[in-house]
């Protein structure tokens, strides 16, 4: 080590998105030691808010240079800055952005969906006391700045070991958290535990495949494995275990079969806004990773892939609807609903054609938008108390009965995000399967083209089941029914506004989805 | 008058499809459809608010309309007569791989005739209805639908494709639905608003089968190129193409044998079956076919059946309408009948194209100025419709008598009311042809005449001449059938109800004449039913005008002698086997029940029960096993992180495996 160290060229501008929402991370914890209790929470909310807003500019203005030169490869490589990483850059960014009117608001009761000190134990004086004092855990927005952080690197890694530090950056806030709701904080701890141990046990996979891909390839960089599988002679079995437990590791963070089972614990016992930060952001950066490891290293050895990657997907439709079918959980029948979902857009991966990358692309945005405003929604249909007090959600799906006739708004919106979900045209959930079952075709991927149509129409009895419940069913006269009491708590607005805008994007995407589709066709290049 | 009257066979048929883009003041003609339309939304809309000056909006919407509809017909007549087809191409509508639709419109000599005469009669009846509606609750919606119809219908007429006319044609289609049951509260208006939406559903599917027909063949549905590329298709698509045109004319139209729903359509408001139901709306089959002129000229097989339709509905509504007691089902019967002309002419050829717009033209002020004056006689006579308790009436009600009367003549072809301009020329060229056809035709349109004659003096002096066959209230002896009924105290009409009548009762006397000098009309049209040259029928023009007024004269003397000169009697007559039968319009809707309704409930009801049994049963099964299953899957969710984590070690030596194996 005579040379010395040399210092990578490094075009920063090229990082902006990465830095503005990272950096904001690091100013939050700065605040969180810094600025009085009183303010901080607005602060915060303003500092992130305008972090995400920043690094969607800053998205938009590096597109044009993407869209010329195709991409660029930063800090040596280790960073690709390409069409399909800009665009999931830009995608995490918006959807962060309304996520996180959803996570600040505080609805009409003045209580955020976050314990007021995660640290004390639950059910103890202490955790009353915190509460009577009005405190809030604001760590919350620095937190989420830093997973975003860890999802816009995520599908722009060049090589592995930078892509599972991205994976850890945007794993470990998540797991934090998961555990942090106010109420049912046993169940939330309880799924923030699991879903810590499933993740760590699927990045030693993920890690196992780096390791036996360095083995193979002599090099982590992505492109001198893909360049190896055509070259290395002999070493078949060790490349091809090592891309299996690569993926491994990615389908764990994509929820896909049979790695998915850390999903409906985690989504039901999360709190909810982060539940609909982790359906959308995690899902488009982990899919935004997949597309990169898929078509920058798998082509050519396609043919051994396909059998099981093939498995991967019909499973994940399949169990994902099924048990979707029995779930009377809200909040797990949508979780069940993302693994089928998964399924859906694992077929355009697997396509393995451009407009399949398109596909993908577009897919992540209409499911995030969609499922950050439905799980919204859920934030705001509370269960009340014998005494009046409004207490936490009402999941239970016999709790929704009626609700159309009580808040046609409400329920006409939570009908359209399920209507999106079910993939009726006009939706862009129609688009987006549409356009993910073509590219399937396109790619020679008829039979899950077929399944995954098969699976949308089982699908849809569940989603149709509750829209029934809540316009068609009477509700249950006071006294009658067998849960608690159900109310709508207003909003402080920042909810309202999110859901309109993931409401509006739904409509417009899936009444003028060309702009948008046309943009990510041309965005949907990997660079090597 | 002989050359002028004599008629035409086509020499070279010079179908015009060379059209030029809009510009200057032709390309508003967006405002055309634009104007009704912003009125419509207007209207429905605002709702209750707009109640008390709604009418005068809708009034205003119509009268726009038609203001920008003369100037384009002004700015159309600056042109040459080979620039008169003007295309405004709107934007593109259906850009589907294969199929490339535009919204466009075309204005040429035939749309814009249409034009003016939807939105002059129509604005007539529009103000006819402030009147004549004044006492409804619900006038302001009355006048949306008015305004969405004329809108609609402007779309029908002005459309460069098939696809946007079949838009306006599913457009009034529904405004006749909403109208006829505008009054909905009585079960017997809803039925009968159906029953006309159900007739129209079968020509519609006869509409959009030549639509898939027209894509089929020529790969585009709009005018320039179906029209313009007749001569590379086979004259068997041409036949199956053109009749379904016809099916689809039939079921607007009222023609035989889709004729049922016209009668009973009178249920709607009186200014509705004027404008909708008499003038317009129904003569858009007649323009179907017109305007499809060049697929016809292919497919002679197909010209020989619309020829017959037409043919058969003229006798047959004649008929009808001899027999019916209530004013405005004789009236609808009479339509029926005359667009029975119509069809008839548009079958003949080019030598028939121009004279069925023309006939259409000088029907549509004359026969909406009938069903105004019906409608004021009814509003004279507490909305009774039974011409067997009117008599008398012309002392009581000086405007509609005199206006009724011009009317009359006119429909009976008296020289010189329009209807003898018109309804003439077609019974000449009906006469003109080879073998045994003019002979037919001929003596049916003839034939035709008589009947027209007899039953409308028949309406004219039931309702006008005789003695009174109402309720005066003191003179009625007490104790009869008569003194039983509500008392009547006949009155005219308010002056916003007289006026269009007027207006319509000069169109009927001297339109026809005006447009006839120097063949002007057929002039006009050439640029779309192309250039005819003169040609002779079998039997000389001036016998065949002479047993055309003999037969006529003779009609209306019978009439005069059995409704004027003898009394009529109040209870109905039994009558003979015809008039029975004509009474229930020829057994049409027993017909259409034997063979359609029966069947067809008998065809649902075995489809609920196989839908029940065997679909739901099976998608109940199936719904039962995915259930099953995801019980069975979800077993698998225990809720254990050892055994979730099991179940990803086990897939993950699954997946492992599986690639492995892909080697061996």
């Amino acid at each position: 080590m005579t040379g010395g160290f040399t210092a990578p060229q490094i075009d920063w501008a090229q990082l902006a998105p990465i830095i503005i929402v990272l950096g904001a991370g690091v100013v939050g914890v700065l605040v969180e030691a810094f600025v009085p209790r009183g303010v901080r929470r607005n602060v915060q909310l303003a500092l992130t808010l305008l972090a995400s807003a920043g690094a969607l500019i800053a998205v938009a203005a590096l597109w044009s240079g993407v869209r010329e030169t195709g991409g660029t490869s930063v800090v040596g490589g280790s960073i690709l800055l390409d069409g399909p990483a800009l665009v999931i850059q830009g995608v995490v960014a918006a959807l962060t952005l309304i996520a996180l009117l959803v996570v600040a608001d505080r609805t009409e009761t003045g209580e955020s969906a976050f314990a007021p000190a995660a640290a004390a134990v639950p059910g103890s004086d202490y955790e009353q006391l915190a509460r009577r004092a009005g405190l809030e855990q604001t760590e919350v927005f620095p937190l989420i700045m830093f997973a975003a952080g860890g999802m816009m690197i995520f599908p722009a890694a060049g090589d592995l070991l930078t892509m599972f530090v991205a994976l850890e950056v945007l794993s470990l806030p998540l797991y934090l958290l998961s555990g942090l709701a106010r109420r049912r904080r046993l169940l939330s701890q309880e799924a923030a535990m699991k879903y810590f141990l499933l993740g760590a046990f699927a990045s030693a996979f993920f890690l196992f495949g780096v390791g036996l891909l360095y083995g193979f390839a002599g090099s982590v960089r992505l492109d001198a494995i893909a360049e190896a599988t055509t070259t290395v002679v002999g070493l078949d079995p060790l490349m091809l275990a090592g891309v299996a437990m690569l993926l491994v590791g990615l389908l764990f963070k994509i929820g896909a079969v049979p790695f998915h089972s850390w999903t409906p614990d985690v989504y039901q016992g999360a709190p909810t806004p982060i539940t609909g930060f982790m359906a959308a952001c995690t899902k488009a950066a982990a899919f935004g990773a997949l597309l990169r490891v898929v078509y920058v290293v798998v082509p050519s050895i396609v043919w051994d892939l396909r059998p099981a990657l093939w498995a991967v997907v019909i499973l994940t439709m399949a169990v994902g609807t099924l048990v979707a079918l029995v779930q009377t959980d809200v909040k797990r029948i949508l979780a069940y609903s993302a693994i089928a979902h998964t399924g859906f857009i694992l077929t355009g991966v697997v396509a393995l054609t451009s407009s399949g990358i398109t596909s993908v692309l577009f897919y992540v945005l209409a499911y995030g938008a969609a499922s950050i405003g439905i799980f919204a929604i859920v934030t705001l249909v509370r269960e009340v108390g014998p005494d009046g007090v409004v207490l936490g959600e009402a999941t239970h799906l016999s709790q929704w009965t009626g609700l159309g006739r009580s808040n046609p708004w409400l329920a006409v919106t939570f009908s359209l995000f399920l209507l999106s979900f079910a993939g009726i045209p006009l939706t862009a959930g129609f688009i987006a399967k549409f356009t993910a079952f073509s590219a399937a075709v396109e790619g020679g991927a008829t039979p899950l083209a077929i399944a995954g149509a098969v699976a949308s129409a089982i699908a849809v009895f569940f989603y149709v089941r509750i829209i029934v419940l809540m316009f068609f069913t009477d509700a249950p006269r006071a006294g009658d029914r067998t849960g608690a009491e159900v109310t709508v708590v207003k909003s402080e607005g920042l909810t309202t506004v999110a859901i309109a805008l993931t409401a509006l994007l739904t409509v417009l995407l899936g009444v003028f989805p060309s702009p948008v589709l046309d943009l990510m066709a041309q965005a949907a290049k990997f660079i090597p | 008058m002989t050359s002028s009257i004599a008629t035409h066979l086509p020499a070279a048929v010079a179908f015009s499809t060379a059209s030029v883009p809009a510009e200057g003041l032709l390309s508003l003609a967006w405002l055309l459809v634009a104007l009704p339309l912003a009125g419509a939304a207007t209207l429905l809309l605002v709702g209750r608010r707009a109640d008390a000056w709604g009418h005068w909006l809708g009034v205003l919407a119509s009268a726009a309309s038609f203001l920008v509809g003369f100037a384009m017909f002004i700015a159309l007549l600056g042109r040459p007569a080979d620039d008169r087809i003007v295309n405004l191409h709107l934007f593109d509508w259906i850009p589907a791989g294969n199929l490339n639709v535009e919204a466009g419109l075309q204005i040429d000599p035939l749309s814009l005739t249409f034009v003016l005469l939807v939105t002059f009669v129509g604005t007539l009846i529009h103000i006819y209805s402030v009147a004549y509606m004044e006492h409804d609750v619900d006038r302001r919606r009355f006048f949306a639908y008015l305004n969405l119809f004329v809108a609609a219908m402007l779309v029908l007429v002005l459309a460069d494709s098939y696809l946007l006319l079949f838009v306006g044609w599913e457009g009034v289609g529904l405004v006749s639905y909403l109208l006829i049951g505008f009054w909905f509260q009585s079960t017997a208006n809803a039925v009968a608003a159906k029953k006309a939406f159900i007739a129209n559903r079968i020509g519609d599917l006869g509409l959009l089968i030549a639509l898939m027909l027209m894509f089929a063949t020529y790969g585009a549905v709009d005018f320039t190129t179906v029209l313009g590329g007749v001569d590379g298709v086979s004259q068997g698509t041409l036949t199956a193409i053109g009749l379904m045109l016809l099916l689809a004319a039939c079921g607007k139209s009222a023609q035989f044998p889709l004729q049922s729903w016209l009668g009973d359509a009178m249920a709607g408001p009186t200014p509705v079956s004027a404008l909708i139901h008499a003038a317009t709306m129904v003569t858009a089959g007649v323009y179907l076919i017109v305007r499809s002129g060049p697929i016809f000229d292919g497919a002679p097989d197909a010209q020989l059946v619309v020829v017959i339709v037409g043919a058969i509905t003229l006798i047959f509504g004649a008929i009808i309408g001899c027999a019916k007691d209530d004013i405005k089902k004789a009236l609808a019967a009479s339509t029926m009948s005359q667009i029975g002309y119509m069809i008839l002419a548009a079958g003949l050829g080019p030598i028939g194209y121009a004279l069925a717009i023309f006939h259409l033209v000088t029907h549509g002020f004359f026969k909406a100025g009938l069903f105004l004056g019906a409608g004021s006689v009814m509003h004279g006579m507490g909305d009774q419709v039974n011409m067997r308790q009117f008599g008398a009436l012309r002392t009581y009600m000086k405007a509609t008598y005199i206006t009724f009367a011009f009317g009359w003549l006119a429909i009976l072809g008296v020289p010189p009311f329009s209807g003898f301009w018109s309804k003439d020329k077609i019974i000449e060229a009906a006469f003109v042809g080879e073998g045994w056809r003019p002979w037919v035709f001929g003596t049916v349109a003839l034939l035709g005449a008589g009947l027209t004659a007899f039953y409308m003096s028949r309406v004219f002096f039931m309702t006008f001449f005789g003695a009174k066959r109402w309720n005066d209230g003191h003179k009625t002896r007490p104790g009869t059938a008569l003194s039983k009924q509500p008392v009547q105290h006949p009155h005219e009409s308010p002056r916003l109800m007289v006026w269009p009548m007027i207006v319509l009762a000069i169109g009927s006397a001297a339109l026809g004449g005006l447009l006839s000098i120097g063949n002007v009309f057929q002039t006009w049209l050439e640029p779309v039913t192309g250039h005819v040259e003169e040609h002779e029928p079998v039997l000389a023009v001036w016998l065949i005008m002479t047993l055309t007024l003999a037969l006529v004269a003779a009609g209306l003397w019978l009439a005069y002698v059995q409704y004027a000169k003898a009394p009529v009697p109040v209870v109905v007559p039994v009558g003979s086997v015809l008039t029975r039968a004509a009474r229930k319009d020829l057994y049409q809707d027993d017909v259409n029940d034997a063979l359609l309704v029966e069947p067809g409930k008998y065809l649902t009801r075995s489809l609920v029960y196989g839908d029940r049994q065997v679909v739901d049963g099976a998608v109940g099964g199936l719904g039962h096993i995915m259930v099953r299953l995801g019980e069975v899957v979800r077993r698998s969710q225990t809720g254990y992180v050892r055994s979730y984590a099991a179940m990803m070690t086990v897939g993950l030596v699954a997946l492992v495996a599986v690639v492995l194996a892909t080697r061996i």
